[in-house]
């Protein structure tokens, strides 16, 4: 017999995550794992984590690590790859990180075409304090910041980043996935080494933005909560790529 | 041309001292009175092939030094007084983290947006930080050109030696102000950041740089580890000068560039009679506390002349231990104390306290 | 004709994998786990697995180690 699934050489030996059970951060963590076995560049990359539930990223992955403050990732990232070009730099941040606190970072890291690959998790809520109001909190989504559910009045509109990124001149690479099924976590491991490769090649910043489920937060199961990313979650943030020069 | 002396302004001495030193990142967002440092640099790093952002903010400024620092080369940024609140988050990070960011905090006066005269209002900024947390940051004050160029040097020295956030406390008088002054050539060994330094886990375990503690007796050791090492800083590090202590009975005090009105008024003190003597702490953290009150032990009182609402007064005040007297002699932001108004704020204060001696 | 191995230790027993085998395969079982829970086991009798890793590759806590095929 051959061996046909086996953890990634870019994951450390021995851990054991600290995500809600049926949380898909695992499933992202480990196809950038797998993206980096593949390109061969694990020994000269360097990840800014954010802050949020991917806190602990550096206690997952044999990866050097920089931990930013909340929402700095691409600012921290920047300075990486200004003072070391030839590494290979990547930021792992959520929606709140890269949307709301650290927007300015992330559009000006996307404007100036930082050589850079970020990867957000989009999961709609806050889920590391308790699952409050965000900025990609859909329409009448209820949250414990927003119990009538999100409504213009109060909330405005949720933020498409996938989009917004793709819009900007220094971006080369933008794409929005999901991770309810076998052929959408297929597709996003291939945008996740697209946004390295374009990295690699030089071109500018490689985005991906992950539709990830938070089932304690949105009170569902695992099951449930995918089904939700599949007939909800994608009507306002539809998949696909975006831009890809 | 290295010991060749030039006229230079402020600004661009910090800046050209930088290159000097090695900086291969300068990450930067413009405010005056300090807008020539980003400018100067901007050129020369990319004339080098060195590392150069125009920041989307302060924000972004700081955390991009700590970014490139974390690669273990030597990187700083530039800003002024309320700009430099907005990066206290990122120096507490910087401190817990224990990362060499150098910072240039060229003062304006405040508070909120305040203008762009010269003040000495960000001793409290600096000295005690606007971070959460316990962690303490080297905070240097340089009183002339030559010294804001040799300071910048000792700036990153220090930086990466003890893997401890950096502030030059410059003022708005410095960065504008021309004066002549020799470069030379850095004159500190290269610090070997390799054992933490993050360059790709090739050949090593990953390492992460990060001050996030779970655990309360980890958080407890790495806290106490701080401030060990700056215990070690503080012995090793405090700097000051003094003139004509030893024979004094009141000893004019100031910081920075004020430092340069209190000499010239100890010598039109001294030629009325009044034994004064001048003492300025150049490192304002660690500050020279046990000299100063050795100082007071003797009898010898304080006068502190300072550019803020008596910022530093309450650390002598701190360090005499009820010794001696303390007095302040000061002006909140503006233009300088000038030497007579200092010399006769001291008469005044003579006649009160010292009468009978009179 | 296949095998899969589960770590029980990062187990979260999320099911995602009892509903994803295409021959359900992966079931729960009887025995909990230090919370309570009910681990689940792989239980293949009739050799029916195809090794297609499908349970591994949506595991969210790479609790499914290995795939042989």
């Amino acid at each position: 017999m051959q061996q046909v699934f086996s953890m990634p050489k870019s994951m450390k030996k021995d851990f054991k995550y600290t995500f809600c059970s049926g949380c898909d951060h695992g499933v992202a963590i480990r196809l950038f794992c797998e993206v980096l076995d593949e390109l061969g560049i694990q020994d000269k990359t360097i990840c800014t984590t954010s802050i949020g539930c991917s806190v602990f990223l550096y206690d997952f992955i044999d990866v050097d690590c920089i931990e930013a403050p909340h929402g700095r990732a691409l600012a921290e990232a920047t300075g990486v790859k200004r003072a070391c070009p030839d590494k290979v730099v990547f930021t792992y941040q959520g929606d709140g990180d890269f949307a709301s606190i650290g927007l300015a970072e992330s559009m000006h890291a996307a404007f100036r075409g930082e050589r850079v690959t970020a990867i957000m998790i989009n999961n709609t809520t806050y889920g590391m304090t308790g699952g409050q109001h965000g900025p990609t909190t859909m329409m009448g989504q209820v949250t414990t910041t927003s119990p009538m559910g999100r409504n213009r009045e109060y909330y405005g509109y949720p933020a498409r980043m996938a989009e917004q990124i793709a819009l900007a001149d220094g971006c080369a690479y933008s794409a929005r996935v999901a991770l309810d099924s076998i052929p959408h976590i297929n597709e996003a491991k291939k945008a996740i080494k697209k946004a390295f490769q374009v990295q690699l090649d030089g071109i500018g910043l490689g985005f991906v933005e992950i539709l990830s489920t938070c089932p304690t937060n949105w009170h569902m199961t695992p099951e449930q909560a995918h089904e939700r990313v599949r007939n909800d979650m994608v009507q306002t943030f539809p998949l696909g790529v975006f831009k890809d020069l | 041309m290295n010991n060749q002396k030039v006229l230079i302004k402020g600004n661009y001495a910090i800046a050209q001292a930088a290159v000097k030193a090695g900086c291969q990142c300068y990450f930067g967002y413009p405010i005056t009175p300090q807008s020539e440092i980003g400018e100067y640099l901007s050129g020369k790093m990319q004339e080098l092939g060195r590392g150069f952002v125009c920041a989307e903010s302060e924000l972004a400024a700081i955390n991009m030094v700590i970014g490139a620092v974390s690669t273990g080369v030597k990187a700083m940024t530039s800003s002024s007084s309320c700009a430099v609140a907005l990066m206290q988050e990122a120096l507490s990070y910087a401190a817990g983290d224990e990362l060499p960011v150098v910072l240039i905090n060229v003062m304006r006066a405040g508070p909120g947006l305040g203008y762009i005269y010269p003040a000495q209002g960000d001793y409290n900024q600096s000295v005690y930080g606007g971070g959460n947390g316990d962690y303490k940051i080297i905070v240097i004050a340089p009183s002339t050109v030559q010294e804001c160029i040799d300071y910048t040097y000792k700036a990153f020295y220090l930086a990466h030696k003890y893997r401890n956030p950096v502030i030059l406390l410059a003022d708005g008088l410095l960065g504008q102000m021309m004066e002549p002054a020799v470069f030379g050539e850095y004159p500190y060994p290269e610090i070997d950041n390799s054992s933490w330094a993050l360059t790709g886990a090739k050949n090593r375990p990953a390492r992460a740089i990060y001050s996030l503690e779970p655990s309360e007796s980890k958080q407890i050791n790495r806290i106490n580890h701080l401030f060990e090492k700056f215990d070690i800083i503080t012995k090793n590090e405090t700097d000051w000068e003094e003139f004509e202590t030893d024979d004094a009975d009141i000893i004019l005090t100031a910081f920075g560039s004020m430092t340069r009105n209190i000499k010239a008024a100890m010598k039109v003190l001294r030629e009325n009679d009044i034994k004064a003597g001048c003492f300025r702490p150049i490192t304002l953290n660690p500050f020279p506390h046990k000299r100063i009150n050795e100082l007071a032990r003797q009898g010898k009182d304080f006068i502190v002349v300072e550019m803020n609402m008596g910022q530093m007064y309450k650390d002598i005040k701190y360090a005499v231990e009820g010794q001696s007297k303390v007095e302040l002699v000061n002006r909140s932001v503006g233009e300088w104390l000038k030497v007579e108004e200092i010399v006769s704020a001291v008469k005044k204060i003579m006649e009160k306290n010292y009468a009978a001696s009179i | 004709m296949g095998k899969i191995l589960i770590d029980n230790n990062r187990c979260k027993t999320c099911y995602i994998c009892t509903e994803t085998c295409p021959k359900k395969l992966i079931k729960k079982s009887n025995k909990t786990n230090r919370l309570g829970d009910y681990m689940v086991e792989f239980d293949d009798p009739k050799g029916e697995c195809i090794g297609c890793a499908m349970c591994a590759k949506r595991c969210p806590d790479l609790a499914i180690t290995e795939v042989w095929r």
